[in-house]
Parts: C-alpha cells; sequence; structure tokens
C-alpha cells in the first residue's frame, strides 16, 4: 500500500490553517479510503476533503496514516454523525471527548454535525432522525452545542436534515428553530443543499423560502449529494437522502441559487453509498467549481 | 426529543411489528407509516452493511440472504452501544452460536469470532515489533530469557476453535480451496497487524496458552510451562521464532520491571 502523497500541493499553506478556522471557498469531496491512491497521485486534487469523525476513532492503523498523509497536503474538514445534537438525554461526554481527541490530533479547518438525533438510551441508531422543533427541543439542541463548542474550542457547523415525516409538537419552523439555535449559540451553518431539496419536496414547500429564511451569514460550508426517490402512504413524491447518485439538476439550480445570495463558499460533494471512482467524483466536483466561478462572476457583474 | 415519544420512536424502530410512533404529522395528511418506514429502512440496512463489511467471510459462508435474516434479528436484540461501528457486532458469535438456524454450520461461530478480531486489529494501536536481532544477544543466556515477560502487540489476538476457522477463512481470500477443507479439523487462529496489515495465521499446539500466559503477564518461563502442561508437543523455539517473525512481540521486561 503506497502511503505517501504527492508532493506538490496547489493549496501550499491552507492545508496547515488553523483549526476552526474555516474551509477555503472551493469544492473538496467526501474522502473515502478506497480513493486514497488515488488522490495521493493527483497533482490537483479537490481542494478539501472531509471525513466522518467515527470512522477515525480507533487507536492506530491504517485510517490514522491515511488521514495524517491526508492533512498534511489538504484542508480537512471533520463531520461527526454521533453525537446525536438532538438526543433527548444528555450529550455523549465520553464521545465528545473522542472528537475532541480527534480535532486535537488533526486541528481541522472545520468541524459540523447535524440537527438530529442518533442515539437513544444505550442505543445508537446510525441514522440522522427527526425531532420536533419546540422550545424543549431549542434549550436543549442549544445546550449541546454550547458544550461541543467549549469542548472543542471552535465554532462548529450545525448541517440542516432531511427529513420524511413532522411533528405534531413542533411550534417552530425547521428554518425558524434553526435560526434561533445558530443565534444563541454562534454556530455556524452547514447548508445542505440535497436536504433542503428533499425536506422541502416531503413537506411540500418551497426550498426558495427555506433558503431564504436562514440565517446565510452563518454558512460556512455547503454539501451537495444524491438522492433517491419513493412515495408516501398516499403515493406522493418522496425523497430519500441516499447520497448514492449523482446531484439531480434541481439541487444544481438550488445550489446556484443559495451561492448567489452567500458568495462563494467552500462546498462538498458527498457519495457515501455505492461508492464511485474517484474520477467521477472529481467530475461532480468540477461541475460544483463551475457553478460556483460561474455565479460568482454573475454576481461581480450585478455588485459591480 | 422529550424521551417518551423518543421512546416509541425508538423501539419502533427496530420492530417492525410496532405501530408507528404516535405525534407525527405529513402534509398531506396521509398515514405516517410509510414514512415512518424510511427511518426503520435505513437504521437496519446501514447495520446490516455496517455487520456485512465486518463479517465478510461470515456472509459468504451463509449467502447475502440468510445473513441479512440473521443480522436483521441480532440488530433488533443487540443494536449497536456507540457511534463506533467499526466495533459493532462483538456478541454476533455468541448470538450465532445460539441461533437456531445457523445450527448446521457448528464453525459459523468461530468464523464471525476470527473476522471480529481482524477488525479490532486494523484499528488497534500502533507499536514497533521486535525484530529478530533484539533476541540474539539473549539466546547465549536462556535462563535470563526465560525469566523475561514479552510484552505483545496491541494488534495481537488469538482464539481457539474446535473448527477449522484459519482454513475456513484462507479459502475466501483465494489462498485454499474451500472443498478440501477437512470441517473435523480443529485449528487456533492469531490475529496480527505488526505494521498496516492484518495477517490471520494458524496457531500452533500450546500456542493459545502461551499467549494467554503471557497476557497475562507471565514470565517466558511461566508461560512455557503452562504450554507445556497443555500440549506435551508444545515446541518452544518454533513458537517463539513464529511470534518474532510475524512481528507480534513488541518489548521484553526484565523482572524488576526494567525493559531488556
Amino acid at each position: 500500500m503506497n502511503l505517501t502523497m504527492h508532493p506538490s500541493s496547489r493549496h501550499g499553506r491552507a492545508a496547515f490553517a488553523l483549526a476552526g478556522a474555516g474551509l477555503p471557498p472551493q469544492v473538496g469531496i467526501g474522502f473515502k479510503a478506497i480513493h486514497f491512491e488515488a488522490i495521493a497521485d493527483d497533482a490537483m486534487p479537490p481542494a478539501f476533503v472531509e471525513v466522518h469523525a467515527e470512522n477515525y476513532m480507533g487507536a492506530g492503523g491504517v485510517p490514522h496514516v491515511q488521514l495524517t498523509a491526508l492533512r498534511e497536503r489538504l484542508p480537512l474538514s471533520v463531520h461527526g454523525v454521533g453525537l446525536s445534537i438532538g438526543g433527548g438525554g444528555a450529550l455523549d461526554l465520553a464521545h465528545l471527548e473522542r472528537v475532541a481527541q480527534l480535532v486535537q490530533r488533526y486541528q481541522p479547518s472545520s468541524f459540523s454535525e447535524h440537527l438530529a438525533w442518533s442515539t437513544h438510551g444505550d442505543a445508537y441508531f446510525n441514522d440522522l432522525l427527526p425531532m420536533p422543533y419546540d422550545q424543549t427541543s431549542l434549550l436543549r439542541v442549544c445546550e449541546h452545542i454550547d458544550r461541543v463548542q467549549e469542548r472543542l474550542g471552535m465554532r462548529m457547523l450545525l448541517e440542516n436534515p432531511a427529513t420524511y415525516l413532522e411533528f405534531a409538537a413542533s411550534s417552530f419552523t425547521e428554518t425558524g428553530f434553526i435560526s434561533e439555535v445558530v443565534r444563541r449559540t454562534g454556530c455556524g451553518l452547514l447548508l445542505d443543499v440535497n436536504n433542503v431539496h428533499v425536506t422541502c419536496t416531503n413537506h411540500h414547500r418551497s426550498a426558495h423560502a427555506y433558503i431564504d429564511e436562514l440565517p446565510l451569514s452563518a454558512v460556512g460550508e455547503i454539501h451537495l449529494a444524491g438522492f433517491a426517490t419513493d412515495a408516501d402512504g398516499d403515493g406522493e413524491l418522496l425523497l430519500i437522502d441516499s447520497h448514492g447518485c449523482p446531484v439531480a439538476d434541481a439541487v444544481w439550480d438550488l445550489y446556484a441559487y443559495a451561492l448567489r445570495q452567500t458568495g462563494p463558499i467552500a462546498t462538498l460533494i458527498e457519495w457515501d453509498n455505492d461508492v464511485p471512482a474517484y474520477s467521477v467524483l472529481c467530475a461532480e466536483a468540477h461541475k460544483a467549481t463551475g457553478v460556483m466561478e460561474r455565479v460568482t462572476r454573475a454576481r461581480s457583474l450585478e455588485l459591480a | 426529543m422529550d424521551s417518551l415519544p423518543a421512546a416509541a420512536f425508538a423501539s419502533a424502530l427496530l420492530d417492525p411489528l410496532r405501530p408507528t410512533p404516535p405525534g407525527l404529522r405529513t402534509w398531506n395528511g396521509s398515514h405516517p407509516e410509510r414514512r415512518f418506514n424510511v427511518y426503520r429502512n435505513n437504521v437496519v440496512v446501514s447495520l446490516i452493511g455496517a455487520l456485512a463489511t465486518t463479517f465478510p467471510v461470515t456472509q459468504a459462508l451463509v449467502g447475502a440472504e440468510f445473513f441479512r435474516a440473521m443480522a436483521r434479528n441480532y440488530i433488533s436484540q443487540s443494536p449497536p452501544a456507540s457511534p463506533m461501528l467499526a466495533d459493532y457486532g462483538g456478541t454476533l458469535p455468541d448470538f450465532i452460536r445460539r441461533y437456531a438456524p445457523a445450527c448446521e454450520l457448528p464453525y459459523l461461530a468461530d468464523v464471525a469470532r476470527l473476522e471480529h478480531m481482524r477488525v479490532l486489529a486494523y484499528h488497534a494501536a500502533d507499536a514497533t515489533p521486535l525484530g529478530a536481532d533484539a533476541f540474539h544477544s539473549l539466546l547465549a543466556d536462556p535462563d535470563g530469557l526465560l525469566a523475561l515477560r514479552l510484552q505483545l502487540h496491541p494488534a495481537c489476538r488469538w482464539l481457539r476453535s474446535a473448527h477449522p476457522v484459519v482454513s475456513l477463512w484462507a479459502a475466501h481470500q483465494g489462498v485454499a480451496d474451500l472443498s478440501r477443507i477437512d470441517l473435523a479439523r480443529a485449528e487456533d487462529a492469531l490475529v496480527i497487524r505488526p505494521a498496516l496489515e492484518v495477517k490471520v495465521l494458524s496457531l500452533p499446539l500450546g500456542g493459545v496458552e502461551l499467549l494467554d500466559a503471557l497476557s497475562d503477564g507471565a514470565s517466558l518461563a511461566e508461560a512455557v510451562d503452562r504450554a507445556f502442561a497443555a500440549n506435551e508437543q508444545f515446541d518452544l523455539p518454533g513458537q517463539l521464532a513464529g511470534l518474532i517473525g510475524n512481528g507480534a512481540i513488541v518489548r521484553l521486561i526484565h523482572p524488576n520491571g526494567d525493559c531488556a
């Protein structure tokens, strides 16, 4: 196994940015171990890589060798899937400690987690589960985020969820809830544009209005991914956040719509299931770069 | 989520016979069950996938369909206790032992045990094994060598089996012929990861006793006694050469606690 990295990097010092300093406003990819050598051999790799924190919590071995080599070359985003920020119980401090050790060791440019829960009692469900948006949830989510930011010593990004159900008990809209969390905790926003499209389709709302309602100045990263289609109990379209196919046209359009308001933002191609060849991920990243450049040009003309 | 609604949500996730939890809303008034089933499916499919990643040979031995049914059953009884999914499945071998549909494959539980050990070894702490040269000077002083404690590599795991676990595992790596395996043969296995690659080796007679004793902190002399007591054919030079050659020993510790 070749664990060395191509020596040249067009990103130079960016890879050594301070923890939490933020990702470059360019396009990165979700890192998969099977692509390690392809990235290592690529003289022009994506602008950053994102890894799932939970995949790097073992003591040693290949995962840490790979992550060390990646981190020496590229800015890193650590994306947690297991903190259960929206969980009803207290935050799992042992897990937070594992996240903190990872952040300490690799000094990523960004740490993000989800507005969702995944643990109840002793059981971890390995899925991002939905929650009612009420006052009780708001206080708890804010408390959990405060705790995470305090322990990590950095601002975290909170990702808007893809949901299939809503709760009768909700007294906030999702965007109202997220805005309040951002206002109270000072956390940033990971705007998952695919999740916006999936959620708004599933709950029959306007995706553009959803984006407009968010505090877009807090956006530190954008996620793009593919979805699958299904139907609900009445045969209405139900989209599933599958991360297993190319980004859909509707999501590219929504991405451009978001960028027109935010300006260039670090953007990630997420592809976690049926992972394609590295070249396919790079082609998606290239497409995202094209959208970002086109929107940026158009914006500069408007602003001029 | 508040604890009561979350409890109903959580228990219905793992049990398709339970009703959809209360308090859910859909924009078109459709019954929420189809939508709730997306979560049920996500949970079960992703956890089956995690188990299939950890237990590929176990899956190959029973076929994908059997494995999925067994995994589904296991997941509903023993969901992961932590978000570190690489560790998940440590109790699957015990589950398999009690799982009636698998009773015709008595070796299956031990193969699963071996596969879980491989994953633990893959993620274990790094350590630099001692090379043969570290032992050369000690060979002139056998008593001194026997008084030492041998610290094993943190990735080192071993198991005793009444079944040919190593051969069954190897047959699925393309290095042995499945049809030629004598299913009556007992094999003990050693899992090591001296650098980055995990290796599975067959452990000779008395090896399990030797390694059990060494990991308990016994001196080499005590460990050898235990290995001989278990098996008179225990081959000390051969076993020691095997452990050293495969990078299983990382430190030699004198009786006074100093490193040799």
